[in-house]
């Protein structure tokens, strides 16, 4: 789960990291009235979840409330990659001498938090590590441990900050470690960190990305979820215990497993077809389960014909074969539908969906060579 | 022959009142498996699985009492993390965590101690192990694959039974499957258990699933042609995969143009791997 910028600095802020004097506003006439508290001179910033603000105009600078009011009043015209802005964050303008990067995230390799920094702010930092990777400084974190006092200095030296600037730097990155740490982040980033003319140090964007495994552990953060991350299907998916993800094709697919589900889509465009979506329906997929996602496969218009991959393993075919043809019952929308079943019972479990007059293959091939045919039939009707 | 797992493996079952563990426990007995005892906190003393298997309140009191030298967890994701800490200072060996959804900081913690320990880790989020014919520890089918030369290894779940039941259609056999898991951190990696198959003397070939995110594939390939003399075959999952979008696995996300399935294509091939298009091509890159 992704935060705001506006989310990710008021809880930097929480663990004592300075952030510019602002507030968030959804009208043009709030972004004046802020403008004016904030002495006039101020940045107006949409919040939107999606990379390049920048770019898109989301992000201006403004010298006046009114001039700021126009700005706020263009900005949240704009669609950014697909996403609305509905709010914008009005900040006071900093005069900035120096722009620095400074993250947390997760090492995969080393199984242990990563403190990642670079002289090189302001910019993705993934353009600096092609570019200059020797600007990028790095300190590990033993997970047992938590964050030294010496590695945030040693970061601070080795991105050769002058000396005056190593105490206050250091505070950032305990205060930025502290809130990756007690939040169970995977991300949490600053991007500038600037400082200004007054020789002061300040986060000037924030980003948080959260782990989704562990929110149980913060139900406060629960209620900061921005229902426009993501789309309407992944959401009731989820609820359903369902992991979706709206592709642009029009094959749907129902899968067990992950990693298979993956297969199935790989297999299905490499022999020509575009997959509409992946879903992994998990383990023990019963008739309710089966029934919920076929609504959220069949809810993208674009889907022409689907597929059922189930490698039942223990899980006795027959039993998904029953399970399958229940849920269809509840499904209005006909599409051309393909099911491949392997596992204990299979020959059964085929015989009932044919039974029931349905596609049934053994192999997976197969069944995405039958379900590309009939997409291209129904598209070309 | 096999790795990590054989007929001599005396498993425990940490979770195993509950209804995943008490299902898998049985599965493991029918297919072979010495299960000798299973941990719930609050049910010491109960007898389950028709009245075969001794439930103990801590893994220590288990250990003390049945000698068992590998745990299976089945535990909560909530509860887990304690879990593995209570297994390894028990002295547990090899432990091996089927659970899925799993917090990243507490994977980060528990696998920084248990390597400090000198404890294996397999998973969390894996199907564990299976030695065919021998031991089966964790939840892979066991009806789907014969005793052979192959070994398998894969950060996946059904994905690994679908090559295993290729493979046996095909008439070859495995000398162990080892199901790493799909997390961003887990415990034992592609690298260690290639290096395992390596020194394995009966495993002859080893078939490698990965998929999208991170670059353990990557390393894998790096150590491939550095250090291995047995052929090995690849299948990479998620070639149509959006970049930025988690598919499925909380580990499977192509973020920032790194972890994209063509990069681990092209890193194994040049190591001399044959890489499948489909799993069902697997076979026929073996022979």
């Amino acid at each position: 789960m992704k935060l705001h910028e506006y989310q990710s600095k008021q809880l930097y802020a929480e663990h004592g990291v300075p952030i510019p004097r602002g507030e968030v506003a959804e009208t043009p006439a709030q972004v004046r009235a802020i403008a004016e508290q904030l002495g006039g001179s101020v940045a107006v910033k949409s919040q939107v979840l999606v990379g390049g603000r920048g770019k898109a105009g989301g992000i201006r600078l403004a010298k006046s409330p009114e001039e700021a009011e126009q700005l706020a009043a263009a900005i949240l015209e704009l669609e950014i990659n697909g996403l609305p802005v509905r709010k914008v964050l009005v900040d006071e303008a900093s005069e900035i001498v120096t722009e620095i990067y400074l993250g947390v995230t997760n090492d995969r390799t080393q199984g242990t938090p990563v403190i990642i920094a670079s002289a090189e702010g302001g910019i993705e930092i993934e353009e600096v590590a092609r570019d200059h990777p020797e600007k990028i400084v790095r300190a590990w974190v033993d997970p047992l441990i938590g964050l030294r006092d010496y590695q945030a200095r040693n970061l601070a030296a080795a991105m050769e900050l002058p000396r005056q600037h190593w105490g206050e730097f250091s505070r950032m990155a305990r205060g930025l470690f502290d809130t990756y740490w007690s939040l169970d982040a995977t991300l949490a980033e600053i991007n500038p960190l600037v400082i200004t003319r007054e020789e002061k140090l300040l986060a000037l964007d924030g980003k948080i990305v959260l782990d989704d495994n562990a929110l149980y552990r913060h139900p406060e953060l629960e209620e900061l979820r921005d229902l426009d991350e993501e789309a309407p299907s992944e959401r009731e998916a989820r609820g359903h215990g369902l992991s979706y993800v709206k592709l642009d094709g029009n094959i749907g697919c129902l899968v067990n497993g992950a990693g298979l589900a993956m297969a199935t889509m790989d297999v299905i465009k490499g022999l020509g077809g575009e997959p509409a979506n992946f879903l992994d329906i998990g383990g023990g997929a019963d008739a309710e389960k089966v029934a919920a996602a076929i609504q959220i496969i069949l809810s993208d218009p674009d889907v022409h014909a689907m597929m059922f991959n189930i490698f039942g393993g223990i899980t006795r075919c027959d039993e998904v074969a029953r399970g399958i043809l229940m849920a269809l019952e509840e499904v209005s929308r006909e599409v051309y539908l393909v099911t491949r079943l392997v596992g204990t019972n299979e020959e059964l479990g085929r015989r009932i969906l044919a039974e029931a007059k349905m596609d049934t293959a053994s192999s997976l091939v197969e069944a995405a060579e039958m379900v590309i045919a009939a997409s291209k039939v129904s598209v070309s009707e | 022959m096999s790795i990590l797992i054989d007929k001599q493996t005396r498993v425990l079952v940490q979770g195993i009142t509950g209804r995943e563990g008490l299902f898998h426990a049985s599965q493991m007995m029918d297919y072979g498996t010495q299960v000798v005892a299973g941990v719930t906190p609050g049910k010491g003393g109960d007898w389950v699985l028709e009245g075969k298997i001794p439930v103990f309140d801590t893994v220590e009191r288990a250990l003390a009492a049945t000698g068992a030298n590998c745990s299976v967890l089945f535990v909560p994701a909530r509860f887990v993390m304690d879990a593995m800490f209570e297994a390894a200072d028990a002295g547990v060996p090899l432990v091996i965590c089927i659970t899925e959804g799993v917090p990243i900081q507490d994977m980060m913690k528990v696998r920084r101690y248990l390597d400090q320990e000198g404890v294996r880790l397999v998973g969390p989020n894996c199907p564990g192990l299976l030695t065919p014919g021998e031991s089966k520890v964790g939840i892979i089918p066991g009806h789907i694959t014969d005793p052979g030369s192959i070994g398998v290894v894969s950060r996946s779940g059904t994905l690994t039974y679908e090559v295993l039941y290729a493979l046996q259609l095909r008439g070859l056999g495995v000398s162990t499957c080892v199901g790493i898991g799909g997390d961003p951190i887990n415990g034992t990696g592609f690298t260690d258990v290639l290096q395992m198959f390596e020194d394995d003397p009966h495993t002859e070939a080893v078939v490698m699933i990965g998929e999208i995110g991170g670059s353990e594939e990557e390393r894998a390939a790096e150590f491939i042609s550095s250090s291995m003399t047995k052929p090995v075959v690849g299948f990479i999952a998620g070639r149509s995969a959006p970049p930025g979008k988690r598919m499925g696995h909380a580990g499977a996300i192509i973020e920032a143009g790194s972890g994209m399935a063509a990069d681990k294509i092209a890193a194994l091939q040049s190591a001399g791997v044959s890489v499948a298009e489909y799993p069902e091509a697997i076979p026929a890159l073996l022979s």
